[in-house]
């Protein structure tokens, strides 16, 4: 017989809830859900010992507990600190959270490039719509912004370590889903880095997840490096026998082409189930996958600016009109034009296409 | 090839001895310290992965440790490092000067290493000797009080050590 | 001549060597402890009064009470001598001088809390001490007060030195553990505390040297008697490290019923300032503690003596008053600069952040990099309010103290130096062969005259 677990009561900017013991305050808040969600930049749920880092999910606790009402000296962070029956939390309703946390935004992209513009992570990036709700416009900073020296991370993983917050979420990935972990993070301070110190490629089977639990455009998949912007393309789930992994991924694709593979992820834009880099990097084309149909995004993003979701196909009113009739196709124009056919490929044509090229339909130039 | 002595192999051992079955990682900072003075002053790549494998480690849990500590060189240094130290009580004895001094007699810069590798120069945070300012580790030993002159009969001193 | 507890035989001679300590009474407080129960030893440190002499404070007899004692699991003692706060260097001096008094102390604790094994964490560039602590172990152990079954007490102790590599951070407590686990020194995210998950996940008590060595003559004078030194709630002696623009700068041991000015002036401690030059400002806790201008080291604000002791020094909080700290004494004479000194601790903070979060990774290189703009004759005046915003920022919002620590130092010398920097900033030119001097900072403080209610 199951221990009946004690239920806690903890209050939330005026919401007041019951959660089992040994619920976070984040985990509370996100029971609540809207915006008394704290931001969080480093800490994962399936990431065992993350969190506590980045300081964005910073909140007030204005009551200890019922058995110690006295309030925390200091704001704690949310992701790591326990609920305590009784506990009075402020998020949103705290003055002195929302300026720590502006603080902090400030901090987190003092020596940001700001290159969204070329960055592959613009549309999904949680620093982008952290900077959108809680950062000013200009900054305060004046001086050079930090570089490093450039590492390559082998033919799956582009690693931009100027973008990087250091929130070791990559690492503990490393460490709880493979065997021999190659990077790392070395030096300290404001020179810390992710790096594998003398080049190595990162290759280990489940290393790809990297890039999904990265909350920033410093591990992107290079497999679609440059290919498109996210919010052009269209998210749908589809999975495939796999043997070593579910199989359950979201598709990226522009058209009928399949531009990205990545894992799912749920509403707090965290990875439901790792996926292998086989399901990753190598399945591209649609015939490799089963679809299920467009994924939901639920979170406030640029990404379901493209209405994929629960899309209507407009009415064929064509046969209706014409009794029943089917469309015909008046005329082929490959049959009839001289200078339009399908089967010359243009790019392989030496200089400009001119009449010549066409005059032959059967040769290729 | 990198490999410690026999003798050495059992300072190792008695090092590992010192923690609970199993926490032998425990011995990773004592062990690169051990490498550094043994494999010529500094840890390379090489030196960190062979001490990887005695403890059982991944290299990068070494190059992790390695690169975060101040003491464990990750370039070449010249047989004998100046660490001079520059912070608040030091500067207040004149720190800035001595290390001026230091930058002209040796001709180089703070960090660099001279021609004939024999002297490297660096400035490091707070060494715990506030009350002897200026001063700068040398080796294992700190030289306390220092003047012009006393940088003087250091660089000879170590001059005259083959 | 103020009582000594701990320096007392610092001058005899050879008393770095068991037998010259034993002779002068050594381990006679290791014999007295192990024929009590391990449980009326917490209660005499904890009657003594004892703070935690590292910087924070803490009551140490607390600190150990809250130790977890889970069957079956084993519980540690880890002496901390990563002594590595900027104007501190009062651990090592006792290293040196008294091994014995901290391997004596450790003994002690060790058997009050159950450590079976319990490790020295000293900073790594304090590599010759590592030897004198060794003999001092090797010493112990020779003579039956380390191993098994000490003095028949059926207590087993040993004790390991382990040398760090050079990182301040691995001062604090969970950064310590984690370095003396073989990893990076990042602190760990609190809860859990050490006292219930430290090193390896067990439970584990982190007291600094000093700490460790005032256990030997509670032991021996009974923590009622020790509580009677002293004043208030800073009972017992003080280790001092004097540095700066002094006469004689040193480690002394106070009774913490002395004036601050008796401190820097009398003969017996730092014997004035030398050239015979004016105090222009202290820092009288290590470099993390606020720095005070003259005026209001001396006297508080509300025009009383200040006395070196952790009540005083604290008098008036953060606004007029400073902190005990590590007892690290810092004196600046009228020559100096309080930006170049500013700089140079914000640039010792931003190099020994171990990057771990966001608000101390970023903000202290920026305050870094700010001072070096009014230092070198680039500074406007917004960047004096930029600073102030920034420390704020970081102040209270980080994992561990360091964020605290980098910031205070700041704040400090922005408001009670903000003249200064303002005249750094208004003659960029001059203050780039000239220093700001003393100014006002020695004059008297006026006091607002008591309103009667």
């Amino acid at each position: 017989m199951a221990e009946e677990v004690k239920k806690l009561k903890v209050t939330i900017d005026n919401i007041t809830l019951e959660v089992p013991q040994g619920t976070t305050i984040l985990q509370a808040a996100r029971m609540v859900g809207g915006d008394v969600v704290p931001p969080a930049m480093c800490y994962y749920t399936k990431l065992e010992g993350s969190g506590g880092k980045c300081r964005t999910c910073l909140v007030e606790v204005s009551k200890g507990s019922e058995a110690d009402p006295r309030p925390m000296p200091k704001l704690v962070v949310s992701c790591r600190t326990g609920v305590m029956d009784g506990m009075e939390v402020k998020n949103i309703t705290s003055p002195k959270v929302k300026e720590a946390r502006n603080g902090v935004v400030e901090f987190l992209l003092l020596n940001h490039p700001l290159d969204c513009p070329v960055c592959d992570q613009a549309g999904e990036c949680h620093l982008q719509d952290l900077g959108y709700e809680h950062g000013k416009q200009g900054t305060r900073y004046e001086f050079k912004r930090r570089t490093f020296d450039k590492h390559d991370l082998g033919p799956y993983i582009q690693l931009h370590m100027t973008r990087c917050i250091l929130c070791y979420r990559c690492v503990i990935t490393a460490d709880q889903l493979t065997e021999k972990r190659v990077h790392g993070i070395l030096s300290r301070g404001d020179h810390a880095e992710i790096a594998t110190y003398i080049e190595k490629s990162l290759d280990n089977n489940f290393i790809g997840n990297v890039i999904d639990v990265c909350p920033v455009g410093a591990l992107t998949d290079k497999t679609f490096r440059f290919k498109n912007r996210v919010w052009f393309t269209k998210p749908v789930n589809a999975h495939r026998e796999c043997s070593c992994c579910s199989g359950k991924v979201t598709l990226w694709q522009r058209g009928e082409e399949v531009l990205r593979v990545t894992a799912r992820k749920d509403q707090w834009g965290e990875v439901e189930e790792w996926i292998c880099n086989e399901c990753r990097f190598e399945k591209k084309k649609t015939t490799d996958w089963v679809i299920e149909g467009p994924t939901h995004v639920s979170r406030h993003s640029v990404i379901s600016q493209g209405h994929y979701e629960n899309m209507v196909k407009p009415k064929e009113t064509f046969s209706a009109v014409h009794d029943g009739r089917k469309p015909k196709l008046l005329m082929d124009i490959h049959s009839v034009s001289e200078v339009n056919d399908p089967s010359i490929d243009l790019s392989e044509i030496q200089g400009p296409a001119t009449g010549a090229v066409f005059n032959h339909p059967k040769q290729k130039a | 090839m990198i490999k410690f002595s026999e003798d050495k192999m059992k300072e190792v051992q008695a090092m590992i001895a010192r923690y609970p079955e199993g926490k032998h990682k425990s011995a990773l900072i004592p062990l690169l310290h051990l490498a550094q003075d043994e494999f010529g002053g500094w840890l390379s790549a090489e030196t960190m992965d062979y001490v990887a494998t005695l403890l059982q480690l991944e290299s990068i849990e070494v190059y992790e440790v390695a690169t975060f500590y101040s003491m464990f060189n990750l370039k070449p240094v010249g047989k004998h490092v100046f660490e001079v130290c520059h912070t608040g009580p030091c500067m207040l004895n004149g720190s800035d000067k001595i290390i001026e001094y230091i930058k002209k007699k040796l001709s180089i810069s703070v960090g660099e290493t001279t021609a004939d590798d024999l002297f490297t120069l660096k400035t490091v945070e707070c060494l715990g000797a506030c009350g002897y300012a200026p001063m700068m580790q040398l080796g294992i030993h700190y030289r306390e009080h220092l003047t012009e002159a006393k940088v003087d009969a250091i660089i000879e001193e170590c001059r005259n050590k083959k | 001549m103020a009582k000594k507890l701990l320096l007392e035989k610092a001058h005899v001679e050879g008393i770095r060597y068991y037998d010259v300590y034993r002779r002068e009474g050594g381990y006679a407080a290791v014999e007295k402890a192990l024929k009590m129960d391990t449980g009326a030893v917490v209660e005499e440190v904890k009657k003594s009064g004892l703070r935690g002499r590292g910087g924070a404070g803490f009551p140490a007899g607390m600190k150990w009470s809250f130790l977890a004692k889970p069957e079956g699991v084993p519980r540690y003692l880890v002496c901390n001598a990563d002594e590595s706060e900027p104007g501190t260097f009062k651990d090592r001096y006792l290293m040196e001088v008294l091994p014995h008094l901290l391997i004596e102390g450790l003994i002690i604790s060790s058997y009050a809390l159950g450590s079976n094994i319990t490790y020295i964490y000293i900073r790594g560039e304090y590599a010759w001490i590592v030897a004198i602590l060794e003999q001092a172990i090797s010493e112990a152990k020779e003579n039956g007060f380390l191993g098994k079954n000490i003095l028949g007490s059926g207590f087993d102790c040993e004790i390991y030195v382990q040398r760090g590599a050079g990182a301040y951070i691995c001062g604090e407590e969970t950064a310590l553990i984690e370095s003396l686990e073989g990893k990076r020194g990042n602190p760990r995210i609190k809860p859990p505390f050490p006292a219930v998950k430290g090193l390896w996940d067990c439970p584990t008590v982190v007291n600094n040297v000093e700490t460790i060595a005032a256990v030997v003559p509670i032991m021996n004078m009974g923590g009622e008697a020790y509580s009677e030194i002293g004043v208030g709630r800073s009972t017992g002696t003080k280790l001092i490290s004097a540095c700066g623009n002094i006469n004689k700068p040193g480690v002394y041991e106070i009774d913490m019923t002395i004036s601050v000015e008796e401190f820097i002036y009398s003969e017996e401690y730092c014997g004035g300032i030398p050239n015979g030059k004016k105090l222009k400002a202290c820092i009288p806790g290590g470099s993390s503690v606020p720095i005070l201008p003259a005026n209001l080291l001396l006297k508080t604000a509300k025009g009383e003596t200040r006395y070196m002791n952790y009540e005083s020094l604290s008098d008036g909080g953060f606004a007029t008053g400073s902190m005990m700290g590590s007892g690290g004494f810092i004196v600046l004479d009228e020559d100096q600069c309080i930006v170049r000194n500013t700089l140079t601790l914000a640039r010792f903070y931003r190099h020994e952040s171990c990057g771990q979060c966001s608000p101390c990774r970023e903000g202290t290189g920026w305050m870094e990099k700010i001072l070096n703009k009014i230092e070198y004759g680039k500074g406007e005046m917004s960047d004096i309010d930029l600073l102030w915003d920034i420390q704020r920022k970081i102040e209270g919002n980080t994992i561990c103290p360091l964020g605290d620590a980098a910031a205070w130092p700041v704040a400090a010398a922005i408001r009670h130096f903000r003249d200064e920097f303002e005249w750094h900033i208004n003659n960029r030119e001059l203050s780039q062969t000239q220093n700001y001097g003393l100014a006002h900072y020695a004059d008297p403080i006026h006091v607002p005259e008591q309103v009667n209610a």
